[in-house]
């Protein structure tokens, strides 16, 4: 498929340029044409007011379709503990698997039989497990070539697994070996009514924009999800579902893990790392208003970020701001004190999974971002959230 | 030891402005940088060159303009470069770029590959992983030190999100790096005249020997159906009551959703 212009439709008023978020179209000879940064977006389809914007289809374009059963979920564990996000994707999972009409399987690694009967409680029917050594510790070529033998015998047409460092490393290769594609990140997970496909929703360009993706043409279709993006279902204890042991043959590694080290997370500047950041606007007031900010990150374990107003007016140093100038952001929990939300702070922190602010400004815009609103007044708020907090983890 | 660090020319979308009234990207005079992570594997490269001798080469996919991003890395110390650069690329998902660079370092040889975690654009860091599958070459992500290097065999740390891994692995091995293994050097005067004067190496699909059906477009997986704006969330819940009751109401969201 490709997007072609009608020059003689074209009346070279560039109105497609702005609409492109790839740069991909320029004017030659007062007329708009496409270049080889087009990835087929197909923003300017409706945007040209003379219609001259349109796809065509090319004989290769029609591809026959693989074949696939079922909805796969993998399980990833570390130390023998089953990761949250396993329970999350389980949740997800059940939900296409019962739009499709097919099965839900877990497929785990490592851990034990009551473990894989857990993943049963949480909705999968079925638990592909395999218990061999080489498996107990995550290593990437042991775990992707058992990954895709699996898949390549039992043919199931969606692959879902967490967006971690362990999923995140080894998926990739489990997807390039099958020649099917694979989709980061989503934060949403649907099926199309009429191709029954997946759609794959994430974000793209810093979470400027969103998109949705497809893979039309090759099973399994392959995504990973990040850590509480999706919502568990429902815990059935008397569930019943088959364990399936599954061995790992001869698979080899050729990295081995010599040492694993648990670091306690350090209250230091560094934002991008940050799971937790309490981040501080102009309505703190001044430099008093961020030392109780950083009473605030030490009960909660978080960070402290900045708004750009607030740097300027020198409260808090630059190595704390969040924005389009500072440091761009996508903690598991992002409270905003006293920001009102221009853009270029937005685009800094709006792929936080969690949102949290506060302001007395009731119609300020960080609350359009926000998961939890509360309009009030800083100086009596957070001195009892951080009260509240300390008595919630027993300090 | 022969050296590949594989870099991306970006938006630098910490520039890209979002026009209000239409939720539409706003890209014009967004300057293009080569991708912050890339520059931490550039910086990695010259220090395993440092330890062990040998050659850095930076290679990159992407249209002509690429070339500056080469240029710039050269400008850091890397000895020669090469732009991937054919139509037949256009288009291209992670599976056909991760083909793509994995066939120029077939045809170009190396010992240790090297990548950013992730680009800033895309931010899928499924490149490296899969370039490494495609080579049948083992790979680490998230590297955050490099403890040893010898000949056949790497120690490095593997940043985890409870600690880190120490992780070792025979050669050749495809390394993607965070930020946290270094800070990338400036350019030196002398390297700015090396970079201004370096013959970029330019290759087409027929240089590397890939196979078409696998390029591009043609060879992606993955199509995108449609880009549209953020919505504004619609789960939002502002948080009623007085303010000790509004307290006690995040305390509880926040709970539940396991954040305390």
């Amino acid at each position: 498929m490709f997007v072609k212009i009608d020059k003689d439709k074209c009346s070279g008023c560039e109105t497609c340029i702005g609409s492109c978020p790839y740069d991909a179209i320029v004017i030659k000879g007062e007329k708009a044409e496409i270049n080889e940064l087009c990835q087929l977006c197909k923003a300017c389809l409706s945007v040209c007011p003379e219609g001259a914007i349109s796809e065509v289809e090319e004989a290769s374009d029609i591809k026959e379709k693989s074949e696939g059963k079922g909805v796969w979920i993998f399980a990833e564990q570390r130390d023998g503990k089953i990761s949250g996000v396993a329970f999350e994707l389980l949740g997800a999972g059940r939900r296409l698997a019962d739009k499709l009409g097919a099965e839900l399987a877990a497929v785990l690694f490592g851990a034990t039989g009551s473990d894989a009967n857990e993943l049963i409680r949480w909705g999968a029917d079925k638990v592909y497990h395999c218990t061999d050594e080489i498996v107990n510790t995550f290593n990437d070529e042991p775990y992707s070539k058992l990954l895709a033998e699996l898949i390549k015998q039992y043919k199931p047409e969606i692959v879902l697994a967490g967006a971690t460092p362990i999923g995140r490393s080894f998926i990739p290769r489990v997807a390039a070996s099958l020649k099917t594609g694979l989709t980061a990140d989503c934060t949403s997970l649907d099926i199309d009514d009429e191709s029954k496909n997946l759609l794959q929703i994430r974000p793209a360009f810093g979470g400027n924009i969103m998109a949705t993706i497809l893979c039309p043409n090759t099973r399994p279709q392959m995504a990973t999800v990040r850590p509480r993006v999706m919502k568990r279902g429902e815990y059935n204890e008397t569930a019943k579902g088959a364990i399936i042991n599954v061995s790992a043959g001869d698979i080899k590694s050729r990295t081995k893990v010599l040492q694993t080290v648990k670091e306690v997370a350090e209250n230091a500047v560094n934002l991008q790392e940050a799971s937790i950041i309490v981040s501080g606007g102009r309505g703190l007031g001044g430099e008093k208003g961020f030392e109780l900010l950083y009473e605030l990150a030490e009960a909660i374990g978080g960070t402290v970020g900045a708004s750009r107003a607030a740097v300027d007016e020198g409260w808090i140093p630059y190595r704390h701001q969040v924005g389009q100038t500072g440091k761009t952001v996508g903690p598991k929990l992002y409270i905003a004190c006293g920001i009102s939300g221009a853009v270029q702070h937005l685009v800094g922190m709006q792929s936080s999974d969690i949102i949290v602010a506060i302001n007395k400004n009731p119609d300020a815009p960080i609350f359009n971002v926000a998961n939890f609103g509360i309009v009030g007044d800083l100086n009596e708020i957070i001195p009892m959230l951080i009260k509240k907090i300390k008595e919630v983890k027993g300090l | 030891m022969r050296v590949i660090v594989c870099v991306k020319q970006v938006p630098d979308t910490a520039e890209v402005r979002i026009n209000p009234e239409t939720n539409t990207l706003m890209r014009d005079g967004v300057p293009s940088i080569i991708n912050p992570y890339d520059m931490h594997a550039i910086e990695a490269g010259l220090y395993i060159r440092e330890k062990a001798g040998g050659k850095v080469t930076v290679v990159t996919m992407g249209p002509p303009q690429a070339e500056t991003a080469l240029r710039e890395a050269i400008s850091m110390g890397a000895d020669d470069a090469v732009l991937l650069t054919d139509r037949a690329f256009a288009g291209s998902d992670t599976w056909a770029t991760a083909y793509t660079l994995a066939k120029a370092v077939e045809h170009l040889g190396a010992d240790v590959i090297l990548c950013g975690k992730q680009a800033i654009d895309g931010d899928t860091a499924q490149v490296g992983p899969e370039m490494a599958e495609f080579l049948d070459i083992p790979h680490i992500a998230y590297v955050r030190k490099i403890e040893e290097i010898e000949d056949n065999r790497i120690v490095v740390q593997r940043l985890m999100d409870d600690g880190y891994d120490v992780i070792e692995s025979s050669l050749p091995v495809l390394l993607t790096v965070v930020k946290e293994l270094n800070v990338p050097r400036m350019p030196s005067l002398k390297g700015k005249m090396a970079a201004k004067k370096a013959e970029i190496k330019k290759m087409t699909a027929a240089d590397i020997g890939a196979t078409e059906e696998n390029l591009g477009l043609k060879g992606s997986p993955t199509q995108v159906k449609n880009i549209f704006a953020p919505e504004v969330k619609k789960d939002r819940k502002m948080l009623e009551g007085l303010n000790e009751e509004k307290v006690m109401a995040l305390i509880n969201e926040l709970q539940v959703m396991k954040c305390l």
